[in-house]
Parts: structure tokens; sequence; C-alpha cells
């Protein structure tokens, strides 16, 4: 098992390692435009351009600039200024990250409590009047994109009932859960139903599909034979091995999310991550295109280690080679 | 392949008169390495599949091959028709060394040596259509095209009994018998002069494994061919064979000729084996002494030391731990008939009656393994 | 009714234990595509959605002649009839049938056009990445060893990449177009069909029949193509299928980021982002486009399942035994 993890881990941190070189190259090698120039902006003088050019390192060859950047992240912890607020680029993900893991985390619960029951009520009785609905509602979820059904949960939920005089949704901003944890909620009330709505869609169908798969399979019908309840066959038979696909994708899912839900934080302004690496892509803000690739690089390596060690402790078969 | 074994269907003497050696196979060896590492791979273990086996075969005769699953006979059919690389040791076929040939040399062999499979499901694309699977050793050697290769193909169907109408048909809409009819067609399509046959009818019906080995036995008289017949069916290895190789552990126990070797068994092994073999008469059954080897059949990864057998049995002395005995005749034996024994059972010895003398507390619990599992075909 | 009839006696033969093949049937065996095929006819939800995929597909081709019907090009502005009084777009009307949108535009003749760049991107990125995982998950899965290692670890750091966001980092370095829209979709797409070729032709190179080629000199060029590419074409069917609404998704998502298709062509994604600023006066100006995305990517992942039922009716039967 340790040998497992470690090997895991070295293989993780290669991931990142090259990652990082990519969007090192794609912005520093590849995009064409002066970097320093473009930071400098209009009222540009030759003295803040160089001190600019000697300040982010943009002066030496791409290569010394990459092992720099490396040199301070991995010694320090450093991942350098925003150009465009001359902030610390750690600080200002530490600050996003909050809105960023509210969301995931939430909205991770609210489609396990969405997605698994309708999965189980489906497998338990195939091609039935409910498990053509279960489908139809996973099939409708997977083809709604999330940004069509944020702004639409924003029409019908925030809107009209606004407009009704019942304003019980707001429509986006973030209020830190420790400044009040009623708002907090509330806030994010129609953010978490989007993400779970869209997500649910995809565990109920997996745990449809694996929860018939185990119930078709010997041990299941060795527990029947022995007369135990249907209700104790599934819950304490049935669902403990088909829940393993389901650990697989929430572990993948909430490791992309927490690096930065881009598209529900775009529909609501939620102010997480995601917003600020989109604001950086449409800014040029290098060193913060650069930290939140490698914040969101860094949880999903984390979630597909933590996914293999969970399945290899769920599944017996599962040989740790 | 003789029902009766001493004279061959052109009444010769096989024995005496046996055609000229088409295949050598000497110290024939393959280990299937372990890989562990965190980084880089390191091999840690080796699978002795294939231990150090000399077999010759002559053209014309079936020599089949027995032994427990796993001992290693499908992998050393595999080795001689050069679809595994070998680890040690050399295959000559009618004169030359074709030992781990690269593929494009390895070509006009594959011509000569080919391989009729145990899997009837398994051994055909199921996409493909029956004629286009039959063509296939025309299409890959430049053979035949157009409409002489389907000539071709369709007069093979007919050789093997299956209707040339049925060309354009996918292999699923076959019974296992007629697959395993399309699996010898294509195996005949380039004249082959020796068919390696695995297993050929141990997934089969006994009903039709009947009906698969007469076609073998009727196509060897018609084209000469030459076998090796491997099966863990000990009857339908009789049946077919006109010298049979017993395996253990990647080794030859014993080999000679059907008759001396079922007749007069020399090793215990061998012993054991045949002593599994249900008898179709009650009363012999009854009287029939059962050998029950003791523990399971060790891992191939790390065999017994000396002779391989020596854990399960029953003669084993120290000197089995300590050396592999070499195959030879033993007591007055034809030097057509092998042994690889150091304690070889005489005639009319009673095995089950004798003790080894050696502590066997080592290799498993005393529960006897049934081998008519193994020997019947289950 | 003969069509069922063979079917069901082909299924059994495949159990192993049918008639004879003597019985008087279709000399000619039908492949398992046509079998599917028979299959997927008796599907009313798989051909509704043929119908309207086929729908689409002619929508797309034949965006300018319709519109020219119509008689609002998707660019044109009627800055008197195409606006209310007060600025906000007009309401579905005999003039605008969907209505108009922010700058007086005709929605329906937008959604017409938009059609074609969504189907352009769903289906060519997705030809893209299923081409590109197919090679490398063949090459994979079939030599194993050293190669499978490298190209198996190389699909695994594409598939670590936070994908939108690198995605967008692209789009803007390259500059936003369809093109690279296109590119960018397949080249975050291809790894995940080059892990799952790659597991089948894990299984399939194990199977008798490739050894039965090697034993007969068949090189593996020839083995790739002939024994295992043809055991893939269900998978990849199903597969691709269910990727071309992920790209069109995708690349909606692109363009109402505003890093998708640049503006004024119209798409889905871009009318669908242009509406948040009056679309609460306007719903039809977000709801249009928005099922016109939604029934397409709809009838895609119904389409799929159900080929996936016609193309592999084993699964289909164990889900239904119960």
């Amino acid at each position: 098992m340790g040998r497992f993890i470690l090997r895991r881990a070295l293989f993780g941190i290669l991931v990142l390692f090259v990652i990082s070189f990519a969007v090192f190259l794609l912005f520093f090698v590849v995009a064409p435009g002066d970097k320093a120039g473009n930071f400098c902006g209009k009222g540009c003088t030759p003295e803040r351009l160089a001190q600019i050019r000697a300040l982010y390192h943009l002066d030496q060859p791409w290569p010394s600039q990459y092992l720099l950047y490396v040199k301070r992240l991995v010694l320090h912890g450093d991942l350098g200024y925003s150009f465009t607020n001359q902030q610390p680029v750690r600080a200002i993900i530490f600050d996003r990250a909050p809105a960023t893991a509210s969301l995931a985390l939430g909205a991770a619960i609210v489609w396990l409590s969405i997605g698994i029951p309708i999965g189980i009520l489906a497998a338990t009785k195939p091609r039935s009047l409910r498990d053509r609905a279960a489908t139809s509602f996973a099939l409708a979820g997977l083809s709604i994109p999330t940004f069509v059904l944020g702004l639409l949960l924003i029409y019908l939920l925030f809107y009209q009932l606004t407009v009704h005089g019942a304003a019980f949704f707001p429509a986006g901003q973030y209020v830190p859960l420790t400044q009040n944890p009623w708002e907090w909620a509330k806030h994010l009330f129609l953010p978490w139903l989007t993400l779970a709505v869209v997500s649910a869609a995809s565990y109920s169908r997996i745990t449809r599909g694996s929860l018939l798969e185990v119930l078709g399979e010997d041990y299941i019908r060795t527990a029947r034979a022995k007369g135990l309840s249907e209700r104790r066959v599934i819950y304490r038979h049935g669902l403990r091995s088909a829940l393993t696909p389901v650990v697989t994708l929430l572990g993948i899912d909430v490791g992309t999310l927490l690096g930065g839900a881009i598209v529900t934080e775009a529909v609501f302004g939620l102010g997480g991550i995601g917003q600020t690496a989109v604001q950086a892509v449409i800014n040029g803000d290098l060193p913060i295109i650069f930290g939140t690739v490698l914040f969101a690089a860094f949880f999903i390596v984390v979630a597909n280690i933590f996914v293999d060690i969970a399945y290899a402790m769920l599944d017996a078969r599962v040989r740790l080679a | 392949m003789t029902a009766e074994p001493q004279v061959d269907h052109a009444g010769r003497d096989i024995h005496t008169q046996a055609g000229d050696v088409l295949l050598t196979v000497k110290g024939a060896t393959k280990y299937f390495p372990i890989k562990q590492g965190i980084i880089f791979q390191k091999e840690v273990a080796r699978v002795h599949a294939v231990d150090g086996v000399d077999l010759e075969v002559r053209s014309g005769e079936t020599l089949g091959l027995v032994g427990e699953t796993g001992c290693g006979k499908s992998t050393l059919a595999r080795l001689i028709a050069g679809l595994y690389p070998m680890t040690k040791g050399t295959v000559s076929f009618d004169g030359s060394d074709i030992t781990n040939l690269p593929r494009k040399k390895m070509r006009p062999f594959r011509r000569d040596i080919q391989m009729i499979f145990q899997d009837p499901y398994g051994s055909l694309n199921p996409r493909r259509r029956v004629g286009s699977i039959i063509g296939d050793p025309f299409d890959i050697h430049g053979v035949a095209d157009g409409a002489e290769r389907k000539k071709r193909v369709q007069e093979l169907m007919e050789v093997v009994g299956l209707n040339p109408e049925h060309f354009n048909r996918f292999p699923a809409e076959f019974s296992g018998g007629q697959r395993q009819r399309i699996g010898v067609a294509r195996a005949l399509a380039l004249r082959p002069k020796l068919i390696i046959c695995d297993e050929p009818v141990s997934a089969l019906d006994v009903s039709i494994q009947a009906q698969v080995i007469n076609l073998l036995d009727d196509l060897q008289n018609e084209f000469g061919l030459t076998y090796i017949f491997i099966a863990h069916d000990l009857s339908v290895v009789r049946h077919v064979s006109d010298r049979v190789a017993v395996m253990y552990l990647g080794k030859i126990m014993e080999i000679g000729p059907v008759d001396d070797l079922y007749g007069l068994p020399r090793h215990p092994y061998t012993n054991a084996l045949l002593s599994a073999v249900p008898v179709p008469d009650p009363d012999r059954a009854d009287s029939r002494e059962r050998i029950i080897l003791r523990g399971d059949v060790p891992s191939p990864v790390n065999p017994p030391t000396g002779c391989p057998f020596h854990p399960r049995c029953p003669k084993a002395q120290e000197i089995c731990v300590q050396e592999m005995p070499p195959l030879v005749p033993v007591f007055d034996d034809p030097d057509t008939h092998l042994t690889a024994c150091h304690f070889p059972v005489p005639e009319g010895e009673d095995i089950s009656q004798c003790t080894p003398g050696i502590d066997q507390s080592g290799t498993g619990p005393l529960v006897g393994a049934d081998l008519s599992a193994i020997t019947t075909g289950s | 009714m003969t069509l069922i009839a063979a079917d069901e006696v082909a299924e059994q033969k495949g159990g192993g234990s049918g008639p004879d093949i003597s019985a008087p049937a279709a000399i000619q065996g039908r492949t398992p595509l046509q079998l599917a095929w028979a299959r997927l006819r008796k599907d009313k939800v798989s051909m509704a959605c043929l119908v309207v995929i086929v729908l689409l597909i002619l929508v797309a081709i034949f965006a300018t002649q319709l519109t020219d019907l119509i008689g609002h090009g998707p660019n044109e502005q009627y800055r008197d009839k195409g606006l209310a009084p007060n600025g906000l777009p007009v309401s579905p009307s005999g003039f605008f049938w969907l209505g108009g949108d922010d700058v007086g535009r005709d929605v329906l003749s937008r959604i017409i056009h938009g059609t074609r760049i969504s189907l352009l991107v769903g289906v060519v990125a997705t030809a893209m990445a299923v081409i590109i995982g197919v090679v490398v998950g063949t090459t994979a899965g079939y030599f194993g060893g050293r190669v499978d290692t490298l190209l198996s670890r190389t699909m695994d750091v594409f598939l670590s990449f936070p994908f939108l966001l690198f995605a967008i980092s692209l789009v803007s370095v390259f500059s936003p177009s369809v093109k690279i829209s296109i590119f960018v979709i397949a080249f975050f797409t291809w790894a995940n069909v080059g892990r799952i070729v790659r597991g089948q032709v894990l299984s399939i190179r194990e199977k008798e029949y490739v050894e039965a080629a090697r034993s007969l000199g068949a090189g593996d060029f020839r083995i790739m193509a002939v024994d295992v590419l043809p055991n893939l074409v269900a998978p990849i069917i199903v597969y691709s299928t269910l990727l071309i609404p992920t790209a069109i998704v995708f690349e909606a998502t692109l363009s109402f980021l505003g890093l998708g298709v640049p503006i004024p062509t119209p798409t889905w994604g871009n009318m669908i982002a242009e509406s948040q600023g009056t679309y609460q006066q306007a719903w039809w100006f977000l709801v249009f486009p928005s099922l016109a995305l939604f029934i397409t990517t709809l009838a895609f992942n119904l389409l799929g399942d159900g080929l996936r039922d016609a193309l592999d009716p084993r699964a289909a039967r164990v889900l239904a035994r119960k």
C-alpha cells in the first residue's frame, strides 16, 4: 500500500511539472506579443519597462525564467505577483478559494442526495415507469449545459420570484460562511442547485448501472436465497460494491471543481478561483493564470490519487501492483 | 492417428517405419518474468512454464502431449509455433533452425507449421465472414486471390465437411463443432507439414469430439500430416497418438509409444494419471487401486528442486530432492520409451502401497488431489 | 417479419447450441452492423432522435437558403421593426417568429446559422478526437510494454489538465476562431477515447483469433487492421455519438465565456451570452437558443443510448434479466 501511494504521488508530481511546463511554454514562448509592454500599459516609460522586465525576470531567456519560477514555487511556495494589481498570486488564490470550496462541497452533498436515491429507485425496479422517469431525468440533466440551467434558474427562481414579491434566492455574490452562515447558504442555493442537477444525472445513471450489475451477481442471489429482506439485500450487500464507481466519479468531480467551477462561478458571479482565472485569461495576467492552472491541476492530481486508494480499499479485487 | 496403434492405415508398422525427423526441440525453456517496481520495473520472479524440454517429432506420426492444466504443454506448443520467443533452447524444423526467427524470416515456415486452437469461439474473429477467415492464409501469403481464392476456400470447406455455400456467414451462425472445422480448414489451407493441435476437442461436447477427431484422422491420411496433439484427456490421447509424452511442471516425465506407455507406465506420475482414468467395466473399476496424490501442483514460480514431482511422489527419496533424473530407457524398455525417474515403477508394483522416504508435510494438507477431473476432460 | 425471425435464429446460434446450419435460411450472413440496425429500427426513441439529427444536419447545410426564405439574414439589424421603442428586443410575432435580440436581429435566423457552427464543431472535433484516440489507444493496447506505459502516462497527463481553464488559455493565446475551438476540444477529449480504446484492445489482444492470425504469419499492422479494429467499431460508434453533444456543449461554453467563435458569427453559445443583459425582459432571447442546444444534445445522447443497446444486445439483456 505504501509503495502504491508513493508511486502515485511521484507520478502526480511529474504531472504537475508537465502541466506547469506546458502552461509556461504556451504563455511565455508560443504566445505572441511583448508581455512587459502589455503589462506596462499606455503611459509606459523605458525605465518602468526595464523595471518590470527585471521584476518578472522577463529579461532572461525563457528556460531560466521557468527555472526561477519553479525554484521560487518549490522553495517558498511563491507564485509571483499579479500583473494587474501587483498582489501576490498566492494571496489572491487563498482569498478566492473559500467561495469555490463552498460551492463544490455543498453542491456535491446536494447531487449525491439527489442522484444516488434516484439511481437506487431505478435499479430496484428496472424497466418500470419509475425507472423510465429516472432515466429520462438523467438524460435531460446530462444534456443541459450548466450555464443554460444556471441562467434558467436565475430567471425562474430569482427574477420571476422577485417580480412577484418573493425574493428568496439571491442570484450570485458570495457571502463568507464566517460572516453570516444563513446568507452564505442563501446566496449559494441557486449555484448549488445548478451544479447539483447537472451532476446528479451522471450519479443516478452510474448508481443504476452498477447496482443492476451487482444485483445480478451470485452472492446477491445467495443473500436472497437465505431469506434476507429485499431492503437488506440491496442496502447491506448490493450497495457497498455498487458504490465503487460512484466514489471514483465523486473524487474526480470534486477535485476538478475545487480548482475552479468556471462556468457556474461565471454565471452567478461568485468570485471564486474559476472566475478569477477567466478574468486573468481575458486580461492576459500571466502569473494568475499560471497560479490558478497549477492550483486546479494540484486538486485533480490529488483527487486521482485519492480515488485510486479509495477504489483499492473498497474493491478487494484490485491489486496494488 | 491410429485406431489400432501398432499399424497405420496403409498397413505399415509405424514403429519400425517411422518417417524422417521433422521437428527437433532441444532444451526448450520459457520463463515468463514477473515484474514489480515503483518507477522502473524490475524482474522479481519468473514463471517456469517450460523447463528444458527435448522432443523429436517424425514425419507422419502423431505425438500426444498430456499433463495437468498449467504444466506448460500449451506454452510448449506456442514455442514450437514461434508465437513466443524462447528463453533458452532451439527448435529446428525440416533441418533448419527456426529458433526465435524474426517475423519475415519465419514466414516461409509458417506455411509448414500450423495450429488448431482450443476455443472454437475465441479462435474465430466474430466480426469476419467465414470465407474471409479461411482465406486469411492465402491473403497473408499472397497465394491466391479473387475468384481463385474463393474456389480454394470452398474446396477447403468441403474437405472439412462444411457446406461451401456458407462462405458468407459469420462464426456466430455455426455450432461449436462446425467452428472447430472452420479452424481446421484455416490450418489446412497452405498444406502444412505439421499441425499443432492445442486441445482441439476439449471445449466440445463428447459426441462432437469424435467427429472432429475422425476428421483430423482422415486429413492425416489424405494429406500426410504430422500432428502434435495436446490434451488433458488421456483416453483421447490414447486414441489419436502414435507416441505420447507426459509433462509435469514444464518438464517431460515420460515419453514412449502409446501402447508401451499405457501398458507399462514407468513414472509414478504417469501411473497416478492412468489410475484416475475411468474404466467402463465396473468390476475392473472396483478392483483397481486409485493412486491419490498429496497436495496440489506446486507453483511454477518456485518449482521444487530436483525432480519437480518429489513433493507429491509416493516413491520419493532424498536423491529426488537433489537431482533431476535424466530421461532414459529404464529396466528393459526399448530406447523409444524414456522415463525421467530415479525409482521407476517395475511391472506389477502397486505404488499406492509405497511410502515416501522424505518429509512431504510442507507440501500442503493431506487432501488427495482428485486427478479424475483432469484426466477425463471435465 | 422474416427479418426479425432470421435475427433471432442468428442470436440463438450465437448461444452455442442452435439448430443446424442446414436449416433453410439466407446463405448470406448479415453483418453485426446490419443486425444492430435491425434492432435499432425497432426502437422508436432512437429513430425519433435520428430524424431530429437528420433534420438538424439539413438545417445546417441549407442554413443560407432557409434564412433567405424567412427573409432575415443572421446579421441583419432591423433598428425600426426589430427593437421595441424602449430599446428592448421585440417579442415573437409574425415578423420575428422567435422574437428579436438586443440589437434587432432575428433570433430564428441566428439559431439556424448557429446550428451550422454547433454541428461543424461537434462533428469535426469528435472525429479528430476519435481518430487520435483510436490510433494512440490501439498502439498502446496492442504493443503493451514500454510503448503502453509511455502512451498511457501521456493520456493520464492529458486527463489531469484542468481542461476548461487550459482550453480558454489556449484560445486566448491563439485568438478565438472556429478552427481553434475545434482543435482545443479535440485536444482535450482524445485521451478519453484513447483510454477506452486501449482497454478494449487489451482484451482483444488476448483473444485466440489474434494468436491464430500471428501463427499464420500476419504482421502487426495487418492484425490491427483486420482483427482488432473491426471489433472496436461498436464502442467507437457509441462513444462518438456521445462525444458529439459533449463537444457541442464545450463549444457553446467557450462561446458563452466569450472565448469561442468570435461575434458577430451566430452560435448558440454566444447568443445565450448576449441574452444575459436583457433576458429578464426578453425570455425568448435566452430560451430559444437554449432549447436548440438542449434538443440537439438530448437527441445525440438518446441515440447514443439506443445505439449502445442495439450494438451490444447482451448488455441490454443483462439489465433486463433483473
